[in-house]
């Protein structure tokens, strides 16, 4: 641990001023009181483009992301190179359901992606599949924050479980404290170490390897030299449709998540949001170099820390490779930016989290008559409790399991799409059908994922999301993204379940929302109506 | 339907929106970039074809936000 002193110093330094500005935040653009969950929650909705850039940025490119995927272009190649493609596709497909989703969202007081379900389609139970989804969905991605966290200090020589239990007793007390502001105030500060370390990174590292095209040759000379067959810098016959599906679907997930749209919802008008979705690919064009820093690895010959379990932890690749080729504190520096880049999602995902049980648990079934203030109170009290449920995971469960759970959280996540994304743009669609849609989905993509090894750790189920469709009786070895097959079950058991529940003449809910709400902006005095308690 | 505000947009439709499918569908054709040449500054058409990419995502943005505000 000796050899890491002036990493650790910098580390913490950065850590402690990054807590400071948490703390700080409450007073920064301070409303005339933070005691409503709009508030709190979403940061009295007035976050202007900049804002809305580096919050919505830190949100979805998360410390995880940035660990993970790397750690996948180290072990697989091309594949792994998937999250570009996949936030590229992402915001021309989601620039007008966003804004129609902020029109709609505003009119009507929504906060959450159920409550704009259970007001589309007048069914609470609708709207509480959509939300127990949103939260197992989100649950482990906090879990995989601490990851995050984890494979800095791994690499840094620090095990145990201490430093992790601090770093979120932290952040769990300024979120309670300044709410989103907290997260939207340090984003600054992570988009800003990240964006250093990037830079300096793809310029040092290939200068001190022979350059890109020596780091690219490395790489396919060690894929070639593997007996495994996915594996390679560019795809193959076998992966190539799940490379398509696996960008395409987690595209079609992204903003499903509650605390992606938590960032959106909080922006001040329509065209802060159209103008993010051309700005926030500057954050993909860093992500595909951050994928890139696998090859480096490789080039390096860096070697991923070996775990208590006697396996290699491929999650601690890119932080070995910064201790590996960086002086010491700039080491620190690019440790501080992976452990503050964890802060920020932690915070908004369990805001949003804290955000669904609050509106349709809580006020749909526990109290509905809960007052704004009220409403805050259970909300920051939630916000704890998920934080204290994600770190209970890290340290009481296999952190393998968080893994696996984020993983069937995409597959389940993209369930919702019918009722919330294409119920934005149709009310064509009959709840039960929607419901049943829902329902069908879930069980096929568990299916398909149960099925799925993973033959690199001897796992027999839950092993990735690549579902071979030979499974399914084709003479192939091409495999497809499980989630995506399974939303495509979802749809066609949504219109076939549609059609059936008319031709029976089944009751339909009601529309709360008329077709001029998802199109209304900044200054129309239906935009104004904050009162949530108006909102069904 | 009833009436909405005057001067309030009543539809979000505009022929720009089609300029939103190119930058979705491009990057998902594997058949343009699944290969190793021609090389870029070392690196393989797969990847910096693939990154070129985002430029086509942000010309289509900004073009559809411009036209549409």
């Amino acid at each position: 641990m000796s050899g890491h002193t002036t990493e650790l110093v910098v580390f913490v330094v950065l850590f402690l001023a990054v807590t400071v500005m948490g703390f700080v935040a409450a007073r920064w653009r301070r409303p005339e009181s933070i005691d409503s969950l709009h508030e709190w929650g979403l940061g009295g909705r007035s976050f202007g483009s900049w804002i809305t850039w580096f919050l919505v940025g830190g949100d979805l490119y998360t410390a995880y992301t940035f660990v993970a995927v790397p750690a996948l272009v180290f072990g697989a190649g091309a594949l792994g190179f998937y999250a570009l493609p996949y936030t590229v596709v992402v915001y021309p497909l989601v620039f007008l359901v966003l804004t129609r989703m902020w029109s709609v969202s505003h009119v009507h007081g929504f906060v959450t992606p159920a409550d704009f379900v259970r007001a589309r389609f007048g069914s609470p139970t609708l709207a509480l599949a959509v939300a127990i989804t949103g939260l197992v969905a989100t649950m482990p991605y906090i879990a995989l924050q601490l990851v995050g966290i984890e494979a800095v200090l791994k690499s840094m020589g620090i095990t145990g479980h201490l430093p992790i239990v601090i770093a979120f007793a932290i952040l769990a007390a300024y979120t309670y404290q300044s709410g989103l502001r907290a997260p939207a105030l340090i984003a600054f500060v992570k988009d800003a170490l990240i964006y250093i370390v990037i830079l300096v990174a793809v310029i040092y590292i290939p200068a001190k390897l022979g350059g890109w095209g020596s780091i690219f040759d490395a790489a396919a000379q060690k894929f070639a030299a593997t007996p495994a067959k996915g594996d390679g810098i560019t795809l193959n016959a076998t992966n190539q449709l799940q490379y398509v599906t696996l960008a395409f679907g987690s595209a079609l997930a992204l903003f499903l998540y509650p605390h992606s749209l938590t960032g959106v919802l909080a922006s001040k008008n329509r065209n802060v949001i159209k103008r993010n979705m051309s700005a926030l690919p500057a954050y993909s064009l860093v992500l595909g170099l951050i994928a890139l820093l696998g090859y480096m690895a490789i080039a390096a010959g860096t070697k991923p820390v070996v775990g208590a379990n006697g396996r290699p932890d491929a999650n601690t690749i890119v932080p070995r490779l910064f201790d590996q080729v960086f002086p010491d504190w700039f080491t620190g520096v690019a440790y501080a930016a992976i452990g503050i880049g964890a802060l920020v999602p932690a915070a908004i995902m369990s805001i949003a989290a804290a955000n669904l049980f609050t509106r349709n648990i809580y006020r749909e079934y526990l109290n509905k008559d809960a007052t704004d203030a009220q409403e805050a109170k259970v909300s920051k009290i939630v916000s704890l409790v998920v934080k204290v449920g994600a770190v209970l995971c890290i340290l009481l469960l296999d952190p393998q399991f968080s893994i696996d759970l984020q993983l069937i959280g995409g597959v389940i996540i993209l369930q919702t799409l019918p009722s919330v994304a294409l119920g934005l743009y149709t009310r064509w669609f009959h709840r039960g059908g929607l419901l049943a849609g829902w329902a069908l989905g879930l069980a096929v993509g568990m299916w398909m994922l149960y099925l799925i090894p993973n033959p690199a750790n001897g796992k027999a189920h839950f092993g990735g999301s690549a579902f071979g469709l030979a499974s399914l009786g084709f003479d192939t070895t091409m495999t497809v993204y499980a989630g995506f097959l399974a939303l495509i079950v979802n749809l066609v058991v949504a219109v076939l379940g549609t059609l059936a529940f008319r031709a029976f003449k089944v009751a339909d809910g009601p529309d709360a929302t008329r077709r001029e709400h998802y199109f209304v902006d900044e200054g129309d005095p239906r935009v104004k109506d904050l009162d949530l308690t108006g909102s069904h | 339907m009833t009436t909405g505000e005057p001067g309030q947009p009543r539809t979000d439709r505009s022929p720009w929106n089609w300029l939103l499918v190119l930058p979705v569908v491009l990057p998902l054709l594997t058949f343009l970039f699944n290969a190793d040449e021609p090389r870029l500054f070392g690196f393989p058409l797969f990847y910096w074809l693939q990154i070129a990419f985002i430029a086509v995502g942000v010309t289509c943005t900004t073009i559809v936000y411009r036209m549409t505000k």
